[in-house]
């Protein structure tokens, strides 16, 4: 492990001024939600209830957390101990992005001061989006937990680490159930939309279609990270992590090609079952078969390739086109395919100011890991706590 | 690892979530209920006055408009019920003839947003209103999201207590005996009031006396499962905004279905992962034996192959040592027997 830090460069680099603006104008635009309502900020109507807030940062963003739950699943529970350098970064990623789900929830609901309502006074369990709450609330709760040994081994807290770490089978199993039921849940919010959601992407398979693409969505996020940290930080990854991380990328690219390929078959299936076919040859057709060809079927054949050729930068790229298509399809699903039928005068477009806020929440997570990355043994092990895991 | 304890969570967790998603998951069939009123509009009856709003904004104490209710130009604009407007009326021209239709909440027998709802903020009563309860409410919307109608609105300019809005079928005016402020109000007999079945009487038999004037169809005695606003017309429904492809599931159906798996996930996925992690430490376990059993094996064998060779090596050893005494004996034998003929030789000629 090194600590390498040089003394004379200076904090005020081009990313971290970049930072500093954006957090500046976002904590602006805050104020501005908060004292004068949604509204002031948002271009939501009433035929456009939810918008970005929600397409993007709480659907894309839970979507693209499962890294967490797929890790630990394969590590803990089916015993591929060879990827066990990936759990601490994929935990880590996953714990901020809920928080951060969170956090960004706030700004879209109408009283946000009542987020424990439907979990303390008045539960309201017909509803998917209560199955969707709690379920995030819990698992919030297990990933804190399981990230919470990192903390602890930075500040010697030998005894919590202990109990903490010893929770990690029950946690594990806790974890992939939470996550089937709220990643599900999820698109089950739009079973109740047939009228508005375009058939081709209304499916009574809604739960399955969001379970099973969060899938590679987080074995994606794991690769595309990994990526990432081996570029910039690579200093603060230690011999195990490097020397464990091609396999992590090649076994995860297996995996996310098996389960790209599942999800294509199952979606076809799913077009089938309601006889949709007649809207391929419409204009929403051609967009969803760009979703289904360009962002299902190409980064499977890539991370397939990939997986066979043992190329890590096929992977890494594969990686891109994955999450670029998990967000694609978030967002079709809840902005673009959504409410198809109003004119187009009455469709819902975005802001600035709520795109701004969007990018506020998600530089604030990239700042935070970041921290968290560089202060807390995640690419490395601790020093005092070596092999104990 | 404390198997109990874990066992006793999960089971803890999946009642939970089985409990809450039994309701949902139902297979009785909802009527409605039995006694519930409703309204019914006429198309052919509506003069488009605007009456009825002008009733609602006084019966419900909502703001001002900015156009008063008897400017009738705004029909020529395509409208929708807002924050400060539960009901509004809309003009549409149908082979040169207008045709006016009202629309505000349609009361549905099985709300969507009832069933959308994570807090149970909306209800439907048995007055056959469907009820908006503010103090219960988080601002999440879904409502908006699950209604077919496009009804609940929302406050989207207050910062603190935003809230959902919507027609309350007047509500409180039914429980007093009176009649909702719209139907009161509406001089033309376009809105009648009354039980739901009733109303159904009443659509039915002036679609029968005058099959030339309506269209053969109840709108909402069954759209997504019947509401408790029923509307009658002498056009096509979908010519007067009305979706006419919503079908007749009523709400809660479309997701009872779905959220009937959750306890099934939250019974059976804790079993399989469990065993999925069984099965790898046996496996893990098996192979570690096989391990230690093949490198016993081999180490026996080593030992088996080094005894052999070294038994060989003294047996060779032995052999060579034996030969060699062998040898060295003969050798003395020899000699001595060479000593011995060597004496005897020069003896025998002395001796004669």
């Amino acid at each position: 492990m090194s600590h390498h830090t040089t003394p004379n460069k200076t904090f005020w680099t081009p990313a971290n001024i970049l930072t500093a603006v954006i957090l500046a104008v976002g904590l602006a635009l805050t104020v501005k939600r908060f004292t004068m309502g949604i509204g002031s900020v948002t271009n939501l109507t009433d035929d456009n209830p939810w918008g970005i807030w929600i397409g993007f940062d709480l659907l894309c963003g839970v979507a693209l957390a499962a890294g967490g739950y797929t890790t630990s699943a394969a590590v803990y529970l089916f015993g591929m101990k060879k990827y066990h350098s990936a759990v601490r970064p994929a935990i880590t990623t996953a714990f901020l992005g809920y928080a951060f789900v969170v956090f960004a929830l706030l700004y879209d609901l109408g009283r946000y001061y009542r987020l424990p309502y439907p979990l303390t006074i008045y539960p309201g369990p017909t509803s998917f989006l209560f199955e969707v709450g709690l379920c995030v609330a819990l698992y919030l709760t297990v990933l804190a937990i399981e990230f919470s040994p990192a903390l602890w081994e930075t500040l010697r807290w030998k005894k919590l680490r202990f109990w903490a770490h010893s929770l990690t089978l029950v946690l594990t199993i806790f974890g992939v159930v939470l996550s089937t039921l709220h990643q599900s849940s999820l698109g089950g919010l739009y079973l109740l939309a047939p009228s508005k959601l375009h058939p081709l992407w209304y499916s009574p398979y809604l739960t399955l279609f969001f379970f099973l693409s969060s899938i590679p969505a987080g074995l994606s996020m794991v690769i595309f990270e990994g990526g990432l940290s081996h570029k910039f930080l690579h200093h603060k990854m230690d011999e195990t992590h490097i020397k464990e991380a091609p396999g992590v990328t090649l076994g995860f690219a297996k995996a996310a090609a098996v389960v790209l390929f599942a999800y294509f078959n199952l979606k076809w299936i799913g077009v089938a079952l309601d006889n949709n076919w007649h809207h391929l040859a419409t204009g929403w057709g051609t967009w969803f078969l760009v979703e289904m060809f360009g962002f299902v079927l190409v980064p499977c054949m890539m991370y397939a390739v990939a997986a066979r050729e043992k190329n890590q930068k096929l992977a890494f790229y594969a990686s891109i086109v994955t999450v670029l298509g998990i967000v694609l399809n978030r967002l079709n699903i809840s902005l673009v395919a959504f409410n198809w039928q109003l004119p187009s005068e009455l469709r819902y477009v975005p802001s600035w100011e709520e795109i701004m806020i969007t990018v506020f929440i998600v530089t604030l997570e990239i700042t935070v890991l970041r921290i968290c990355l560089n202060k807390l043994p995640i690419l490395h092990e601790h020093p005092e706590f070596k092999g104990a895991h | 690892m404390k198997r109990r304890k874990f066992i006793g969570m999960l089971a803890g967790a999946g009642a939970c979530l089985a409990a809450s998603s039994a309701t949902a998951g139902g297979t009785h069939h909802f009527k409605g209920y039995p006694e519930s009123f409703g309204v019914l509009f006429d198309s052919t009856k509506c003069i488009g006055c605007r009456k009825c709003e002008a009733a609602c904004n006084k019966v419900n104490e909502l703001p001002a408009q900015p156009v008063p209710f008897d400017d009738l130009t705004v029909l020529d604009k395509r409208r929708r019920t807002h924050h400060d407007t539960f009901t509004v009326v809309n003009k549409y021209e149908i082979g040169n003839k207008p045709v006016y239709r009202k629309q505000q909440c349609n009361h549905c027998l099985e709300p969507a947003c009832a069933s959308a709802c994570f807090v149970g903020a909306f209800v439907k009563d048995k007055t056959g209103a469907v009820s908006y309860d503010a103090s219960k409410c988080v601002g999440c919307r879904y409502c908006m999201i699950a209604c077919p109608f496009e009804v609940p609105t929302y406050e989207y300019h207050d910062p603190i207590t935003p809230r959902v809005r919507k027609c309350t079928m007047c509500q409180p005016r039914i429980e007093e005996g009176k009649l909702p402020g719209c139907v009161e109000d509406c001089p033309k007999g376009a809105l009648v009031f009354g039980r739901r079945e009733d109303l159904l009487n009443i659509a039915r038999e002036r679609i029968r006396k005058h099959p030339n004037n309506y269209v053969d169809h109840i709108y909402g005695e069954r759209e997504m499962g019947g509401t408790s606003w029923m509307y009658i017309s002498g056009v096509p429904f979908e010519k007067i905004g009305m979706r006419e492809d919503l079908g007749i599931t009523p709400a809660p159906e479309l997701t009872s279905g779905a959220l009937s798996i959750v306890p099934a996930i939250v019974g059976l996925w804790p079993v399989f992962l469990t065993g999925a992690y069984a099965l790898t430490k046996r496996r893990d376990k098996i192979a570690e034996e096989e391990q230690h059993h093949a490198v016993a094996e081999a180490v026996a064998e080593a030992q088996a192959e080094a005894a052999k060779k070294a038994k060989a090596a003294m047996d060779k050893a032995e052999r060579e040592k034996q030969s060699a005494i062998d040898r060295e004996v003969k050798k003395a034998l020899k000699e001595a027997e060479e000593a011995r003929l060597k004496a005897e030789t020069p003896a025998d000629p002395s001796e004669q």
